[in-house]
C-alpha cells in the first residue's frame, strides 16, 4: 500500500507541531523518519496511524484520502516505544486480541493457528503462556511486533521500536526486523532520533527538524550528499572549521580543500573525523595533541588547531601519537557550506 | 574499621536501630491508642450487659430498621458514584478537552466541604423554601425527609472516592494501551471492558470499599437532609446518635458495633479479594517454566 502525505499541518501549544510535511512511501517500502527530539516524527507517524488528527492537509492510502478514517477502521498495525502490551494477558491473548476483536469472524482454532504461525515468525515459540512482565524487553518487542501484525495491517508504522533496548539486542532486533519486513513486503515507517539506526535499517531516511523534512534520500544519498550543516551535524561526528572560498576552493589556514559550486565568501567547512589524516610533517592543518581515546576499532585524537579551535580525528590502531605530539591534519573530505 | 571488615552494614542517615525502633514503637502506640482501643471498647460495651441484651438491642425495630436502611442506602448509592467515578476518571485522564483540570477539582469539592455545609445546600435546593421545593410539592414528589434525600447527600458527600482512586492509577498508565486496543480494531466500549478496566480493578475495588464505607457511616449530611424520623428516615449512624442521647449506651454500642462489623468485612473482603488476584498471578509465573519444558519435549 502506497502512502502519500499532502502539506500536513498539526498544531500544538508545545514543540511537538508540524508545519507543511508532503511525503511519499512507495508499496513496500522502509522508510525512517529520523529526527532529534521535538522534530515532529512521533507526530507524524501517530496522524497516519490515526492516533492523532491533521489539522491540515490530507493523508492518501493508496488512492483512497484516510485522512478522516478513525484509527480503528485504517488498517495499520502500529508499534509502541515502550510496547503497550496488554500486561494482564499472555503473549498469546495479547497476539490474539486483534483478531478477537475484529469484525472478520475467526473461528478460536483459526485464531490459535494464527497465534501459533506469528509467534514461529517471531521467533517466541512456546512462550505463548507466559504474561508480558515475565519476558525481556527485546521479546517484549517482538510480541508487539507479533500483535500488529495479526491484523494484517496494510502499513506497519513503529514508534522508536528499539528505543528502550539495550545496544547487542537493539542490533540484532533492527536484522530480524529487517528480514520479517522484506518477507511480508508491508510497507513500513518507523520514528528514530539514532542515525545508525535509521541507515541501517531503511530503504529511504526522511530528515526532519522543527516540523518540516530538511532531507529526503536513500542512506547513501544522505550521508555522501548532505544539503545542510544540520543534517551533516545530526548524521554523525563532524568537525566545524572556518573558512575562506574563492576560486573554486576554500582556504584553511595552511591547506586548500576542492569547493565546488560554493560561492565566493565565508564558509563553515564540516570534517568528519575518519576524513582527516594525521601526518608529522608536511602540508596541512599544523595542531597539538592534547588527548588521546583508544577504542576497538581506531584511536580517536583529540587535537588543537593553532587559532585554538578543537579538532576530533579517528586513526588507526597502530597510529603512534601521544599527548602533547605536534604535526599537521590533512582534510581528505569535506561538506562545504556558505556562511 | 571498615564495615566489610566487621561484617556490618554501616547505617544509611536517619536508618541506625535506635531511630527504627523508636519510629516503629511509636507508630504501634499511636495505632493502638487511636485505632485499635476504641474498636474494643466498641465491642466491650455492646457485649458489656450480656448476648441476650445485645441481641434485645439489635432487635428493636428502630434498630432493624436504620440497618435496612442504611443497606439499601449503600445499594443505591454505591454503583451510582462508581459508574459515575469510572466515567470522570476515563473522561480526564484519557480525553484532551479544555476544563480538564476544572473538572478535577469540582470532582473533589466533596472532599473538602463540610457535609453538613452539603447538607444544608440540599434543603435549600429540594426543601419547602428551596429552588425546586415549590414544584416537586406540586408533583407530589418527596426527596427531604425521606429516602431519595439521604441517597442524593450521601451521593454528594461519596462523589469522589472512586474517581480519585482511579485518576492517578490511570493518569500513570497513559493512554498507550487503549490506543494500541484501538489501533488493533477494537471498540471504545471493548477497549474499557478487556483492557482499561482489568488494569485498574484493585485500584476500582479499594474506591468502591472506600465509598461503601463511608456511605453507611455518613453522619453531617444526611443527619441535616433526614428529618431523623425514628423507624423512618434514621440511618444507623443517626440511629446510634439518637439511642446515645437517650441514654441507652448498650443499645448505642450494640448498633455502633454493626457498623463497625459491616465496615471491617468491607475491608477484610478487599484484602480477601487482592489476595487471590495476587495468587493468580503468582501461580501463573510458577506454571511458565513448565510450559517450556512441555515445548521442548519432541
Amino acid at each position: 500500500m502506497k502512502i502519500r502525505l499532502d502539506q500536513v499541518v498539526k498544531t500544538f501549544d508545545t514543540f511537538r507541531a508540524v508545519h507543511g510535511v508532503s511525503l511519499e512511501v512507495a508499496s513496500g517500502e522502509l522508510v525512517a523518519l529520523l529526527g532529534p527530539s521535538g522534530s515532529g516524527k512521533t507526530t507524524i507517524l501517530r496522524m497516519i496511524a490515526g492516533l492523532e488528527f491533521a489539522d491540515g492537509g490530507a493523508i492518501y492510502f493508496g488512492d483512497q484520502d484516510a485522512t478522516a478514517i478513525p484509527v480503528r477502521e485504517r488498517g495499520v498495525g502500529f508499534v509502541f516505544q515502550h510496547y503497550a502490551l496488554f500486561p494482564h494477558m499472555t503473549v498469546g491473548e495479547n497476539i490474539a486480541f486483534g483478531m478477537k476483536v475484529s469484525k472478520v469472524k475467526r473461528s478460536k482454532s483459526e485464531i490459535a493457528a494464527r497465534v501459533d504461525e506469528l509467534l514461529k515468525l517471531v521467533r517466541l515459540e512456546g512462550l505463548g503462556n507466559r504474561f508480558p512482565s515475565q519476558i525481556s524487553g527485546g521479546q517484549r518487542q517482538r510480541v508487539a511486533l507479533a500483535r500488529a501484525l495479526a491484523v494484517d495491517p496494510k502499513v506497519l508504522l513503529l514508534d522508536e521500536p528499539f528505543g528502550a533496548l539495550d545496544a547487542a539486542v537493539r542490533r540484532d532486533l533492527r536484522v530480524w526486523l529487517r528480514e520479517i519486513q522484506e518477507q511480508l513486503g508491508i510497507t513500513t515507517l518507523f520514528v528514530t532520533h539514532d542515525q545508525e539506526e535509521a541507515l541501517d535499517l531503511a530503504d529511504r531516511v526522511v530528515i526532519l527538524s522543527e516540523g518540516k523534512i530538511v532531507q529526503e534520500g536513500t542512506p547513501e544519498e544522505v550521508t555522501r550528499r548532505p544539503n545542510s550543516a544540520f543534517v551533516t551535524r545530526f548524521l554523525g561526528d563532524t568537525n566545524r572549521l572556518q573558512g575562506q572560498v574563492g576560486g573554486g576552493q576554500v582556504q584553511l589556514g595552511g591547506t586548500a580543500v576542492a569547493a565546488p559550486g560554493i560561492r565566493d565568501g565565508k564558509a563553515d567547512v564540516y570534517v568528519r573525523p575518519a576524513d582527516l589524516e594525521w601526518a608529522v610533517e608536511g602540508e596541512g592543518l599544523s595542531a597539538t595533541v592534547t588527548r588521546v581515546i583508544d577504542r576497538p576499532d581506531h584511536r580517536r585524537v583529540l587535537a588543537k588547531l593553532a587559532d585554538g579551535t578543537q579538532i576530533e580525528l579517528d586513526v588507526p590502531p597502530e597510529t603512534r601519537v601521544l599527548r602533547g605530539d605536534i604535526g599537521v591534519l590533512r582534510v581528505h573530505r569535506a561538506n562545504i557550506f556558505a556562511a | 574499621m571498615s564495615a566489610a571488615v566487621t561484617g556490618k552494614k554501616p547505617p544509611r542517615v536517619g536508618d541506625s536501630p535506635a531511630v527504627r525502633r523508636t519510629l516503629i514503637t511509636l507508630v504501634l502506640l499511636v495505632g493502638a491508642v487511636l485505632v485499635l482501643a476504641p474498636l474494643i471498647v466498641i465491642f466491650v460495651q455492646a457485649f458489656s450487659l450480656g448476648l441476650s441484651a445485645f441481641a434485645a438491642a439489635i432487635g428493636q425495630p428502630d434498630t432493624l430498621h436504620a440497618i435496612f436502611l442504611t443497606v439499601v442506602t449503600a445499594l443505591i448509592a454505591v454503583p451510582i458514584n462508581t459508574a459515575f467515578g469510572v466515567a470522570a476518571a476515563w473522561a480526564v485522564t484519557k480525553f484532551d478537552f479544555p476544563g480538564r483540570r476544572l473538572l478535577i477539582v469540582i470532582i473533589e469539592i466533596p472532599f473538602s466541604i463540610s457535609p453538613i455545609v452539603a447538607g444544608v445546600a440540599y434543603l435549600f435546593v429540594y426543601g419547602l423554601q428551596g429552588l425546586f421545593g415549590p414544584a416537586l410539592q406540586a408533583a407530589d414528589i418527596k426527596i427531604l425527609f425521606a429516602l431519595p434525600g439521604i441517597v442524593l447527600a450521601s451521593l454528594f458527600v461519596t462523589a469522589p472516592f472512586v474517581a480519585r482512586e482511579l485518576i492517578p492509577l490511570m493518569q500513570a498508565q497513559g493512554r498507550d494501551l487503549e490506543e494500541a486496543a484501538t489501533s488493533l480494531g477494537a471498540s471504545g466500549w471493548r477497549t474499557f471492558w478487556s483492557v482499561t478496566l482489568p488494569n485498574v480493578r484493585w485500584a476500582l475495588l479499594y474506591g468502591v470499599v472506600l465509598c461503601n464505607a463511608r456511605v453507611m457511616g455518613e453522619f453531617g449530611a444526611v443527619s441535616v437532609v433526614s428529618g431523623n424520623i425514628r423507624g423512618q428516615t434514621n440511618t444507623l449512624p443517626l440511629h446510634i446518635e439518637l439511642l446515645y442521647h437517650d441514654y441507652q449506651t448498650a443499645g448505642a454500642f450494640a448498633a455502633a458495633s454493626i457498623l463497625t462489623v459491616l465496615a471491617v468485612v468491607t475491608i477484610i473482603a478487599k484484602v480477601a479479594l487482592e489476595r487471590r488476584g495476587a495468587g493468580r498471578r503468582s501461580r501463573v509465573s510458577l506454571a511458565a517454566p513448565n510450559v517450556i519444558a512441555e515445548g521442548e519435549k519432541p
